[in-house]
């Protein structure tokens, strides 16, 4: 006969066991690390390039970099002064996991860094359920993707410790509602450190970088 | 599409339970999932099927209780369902936070002794 059995248990929970599996040994190894997501065009790349330069001589940095299929941006971070850049191929999947950093975690010896950045794969839907063991997620966000974002993608929004609001040299061109923006991100994660900037200009990217800097120590 | 790896994580949350309770077979497993948290669709079912194949939940039913997005205003209590602009129906009150639709888990399973 059929029994009825109460289980309870979150599905993404061995996830997220790998997940502090990760963040234990990135911390014994002295590491800040953070996992920056954005919707694909948000310029994390770009972010990246411009973000390493003012960290040279400052901070040790190893990138990993999370893609559906080429090794480009990899490649760019290696140009632009990572100590070290690791392509992680997803087969396929829209987002990274706890294994796939794991994996990309074997291949580094930690102990030779400070600052461990890790580029998500493009993407708006899912990259915020699959936790990483990383100390921040970072969101990306542009201002020509519209200020309604964070009511259309609100479970992106909801689970970052930091948002980089990026492109804000195009506000006076375009129409994009600030206040309507940040009243959204407000509503679903409040108090969340925001820092507007501009990758172009390098407007706002000061603050950017020290709080990386700060956080790392 | 994250579906496999979902699926793989729902088989093994259901063969862990069913042979804690000496399960002969699972027949249903029941899965609440909050509007917010997945973007898991139908074809889970079908990764079913492949992956459970051989184990003691072949052929078992994933049943999905999709639990809506709920926000609360912060400023009267309000519940509602989250509009366009995250403002309280009944006050116009900017202070609100949500308080439903991410869950993601395993509530149930149906199983023979
Ligand atoms: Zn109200």
């Amino acid at each position: 006969m059929t029994e009825r059995i109460p289980v309870v248990e979150n599905i993404l929970s061995a996830n997220d066991r790998l997940a502090e599996e990760n963040r234990a040994r990135i911390e014994s190894a002295g590491v800040f690390s953070i996992n920056l997501m954005a919707s694909p065009g948000a310029g994390k790349t770009s972010l990246i390039e411009k973000t390493l330069p003012p960290l040279k001589d400052k901070l040790r940095v190893a990138v990993v970099d999370g893609d559906i299929a080429t090794s480009l941006d990899a490649d760019r971070a290696a140009a632009a002064g990572a100590q070290a850049s690791i392509q992680v191929n997803t087969g396929g999947e829209c987002h990274l996991d706890a294994v796939m950093l794991h994996g990309a975690l074997n291949q580094l010896d930690l102990k030779q860094f400070d600052l461990l950045m890790v580029e998500n794969v493009g993407n708006l839907v899912c990259p915020a359920e699959f936790r990483l063991g990383t100390h921040k997620s970072v969101l990306i966000a542009s201002v020509p993707e519209g200020a309604d974002k964070p009511y259309k993608y609100p479970g992106m929004y909801r689970g970052v410790d930091a948002l980089i609001i990026n492109k804000i040299d195009l506000l006076p061109y375009i129409d994009f509602d600030m206040d309507f923006f940040r009243r959204g991100v407000e509503a679903l994660n409040p108090g969340v450190i925001t820092f507007p900037v501009s990758c172009r200009t390098g407007e706002g990217m000061d603050a950017w970088i020290n709080w990386l800097i700060e956080n790392t120590k | 599409m994250h579906e496999l790896p979902v699926t793989q994580s729902i088989l093994q949350i259901a063969l862990k339970h069913a042979n804690e309770a000496g399960a002969t077979r699972v027949e249903d497993i029941h899965i609440v999932m909050g509007e917010l948290s997945s973007s898991v669709d139908d074809s889970v079912q079908f990764y079913w099927d492949i992956i459970a194949k051989d184990t003691l939940a072949e052929g078992a039913t994933l049943h999905f209780r999709r639990v809506p997005a709920e926000m609360q205003c912060q400023a009267c209590s309000e519940k509602f369902r989250p509009n366009d602009e995250y403002l309280c129906p009944k006050c116009g009150g900017a202070q609100v936070k949500i308080v439903a639709g991410e869950e993601f888990y395993v509530e149930a399973i149906d199983v023979d002794k």
